[in-house]
């Protein structure tokens, strides 16, 4: 390793802790309008789940809560990988567009497995990289289990960038998947784009 | 095989267990076999696991239930000394009653009041205990039949499957040390009917089955262990880069 390599990886851990540092005395506020936040769309959900419609009609509802309260732009982002650095901005913008109607659709779909339960919000706290609010599912004949939000204002508005369920991440899934979308389609972003579209 | 011969093929098990790199999430020095079983797992399912969950789930729970329940019940003992074997008093405690409760009053295990009344299975197996004996992780493996797990897990199952205690239980009733593996069986079954549109998207949805239920399976297996990474790099910050 060359001195230069050490001296930056030094400067960068130096800026990591420092970002750490003014990250990590997240205000009662903040922990409490994240929590707020989650209690809207467990309302939202527990309300759709009550009205008993038909199936498909609910997934619909769902998807339009997840896009409600996702920061999907931020998700999507996050799915490319390094490829989001070689995209120009017009492509990252459609791509975000096709991405979220996507994840919307496919959560408002796993969101059904809700159905019969119900979602009680139990906690909510300061964690290194914004505020998070931890749910219980509960159900009649099933051991209640653990769904954690993940909530920043890191875009400009509170909204929640992860979802994690018994331990499962919904960023570390997706990105998981888009890159293997990407791998199937030669690392072609614009067919890639035109395929979620399709979706 | 005697359990003698395990204490002879369980160290060699375990020595097995490689430690993954640091900062590596993943450990898949196997990936192309591993992928091998996958797709022949995958088959299986299509062919035989797929078709049957099918037909468990459109089977009143009435039925379904009690299998799973009964199931449940003859696996308590094992449990109960891997409770023991991790040290949790309490466990061991709450499974028993469960276990004495369900057999008698519940029929064998064919229902279960001990839920009724708040006694849940406290779950333990080897794989865990061996987590708490601060065995590492190893190497991840897709297991023909079986599907995700890791060198460690694998372990836990060899000596859970040759040493289960309720072979050893002389005043419980033989039916249900014959049925224990019949229904073992047919709970995964209707589990699979139970989760049929959650594992079809992630088996048969995705663009990487493989990576998707390896992926699920290690971050569950962690989060249920308790096997966390350190705060700083479990938070990730999605915001940094942009």
């Amino acid at each position: 390793m060359t001195f230069a390599s050490t001296r930056r990886t030094f400067l960068a851990q130096g800026a990591a802790l420092a970002a750490l540092a003014v990250a990590t005395p997240a205000l009662a506020q903040d922990v409490a309008s994240a929590r707020a936040l989650v209690d809207r769309l467990v309302a939202d959900v527990n309300a759709v789940i009550a009205s008993g419609q038909p199936e498909d009609r609910m997934i619909a509802q769902f998807a339009q809560i997840f896009q409600a309260y996702a920061d999907a732009p931020t998700i999507a982002r996050y799915s490319l990988g390094a490829d989001a650095r070689q995209a120009t901005p017009d492509q990252l913008a459609r791509y975000t567009q096709a991405f979220s109607n996507y994840v919307a659709e496919k959560y408002g779909r796993r969101f059904r497995e809700f159905i019969g339960g119900q979602v009680v919000v139990e906690d909510a706290r300061a964690v290194p990289n914004g505020i998070e609010v931890q749910t219980t599912a509960i159900f009649a004949n099933e051991a209640p289990f653990r769904v954690d939000f993940w909530v920043s204002a890191g875009s400009g508005q509170l909204k929640f960038f992860n979802l994690i369920v018994e331990g499962v991440n919904m960023l570390l899934s997706e990105r998981t998947e888009v890159q293997a979308l990407l791998d199937q389609r030669g690392g072609d972003l614009e067919r890639l784009i035109a395929d979620l579209n399709a979706m | 095989m005697k359990p003698a011969a395990l204490l002879i093929v369980l160290p060699a098990l375990l020595a097995g267990c490689s430690v993954a790199p640091p900062g590596a999430e993943i450990n898949d020095p196997y990936e192309p076999f591993n992928r091998q079983v996958h797709a022949f797992n995958k088959t299986v399912d299509q062919a035989v696991l797929r078709p049957l969950s099918r037909g468990t789930a459109s089977v009143p729970g009435g039925f379904t239930q009690p299998v799973v329940n009964f199931s449940n019940n003859a696996g308590l003992p094992g449990a109960v000394v891997n409770n023991l074997l991790q040290a949790d008093i309490g466990g061991a405690a709450t499974n028993t009653l469960r276990f004495i409760v369900n057999t008698t009053v519940g029929v064998l295990g064919l229902a279960d009041p001990a839920g009724a009344i708040g006694l849940r299975e406290v779950e333990a197996d080897f794989g865990a205990t061996l987590a708490v004996w601060g065995v590492p992780e190893g190497a991840y493996l897709e297991l023909p039949g079986f599907g995700p797990s890791t060198e460690r897990d694998a372990a836990g199952r060899v000596v859970d499957f040759v040493l289960d205690p309720l072979d050893r239980l002389d005043w419980v009733p033989r039916e249900m040390q014959e049925y224990s593996f019949p229904t073992k069986v047919a709970e995964q079954v209707i589990e699979r009917g139970a989760l049929g549109d959650t594992f079809d998207e992630i088996l048969y949805e995705s663009a990487d089955s493989y990576a998707q239920a390896r992926l699920i399976y290690l971050q569950n297996r962690r989060f249920e262990l308790g096997e966390t990474q350190p705060a700083e790099d479990y938070y990730f910050d999605p915001y940094e880069d942009q």
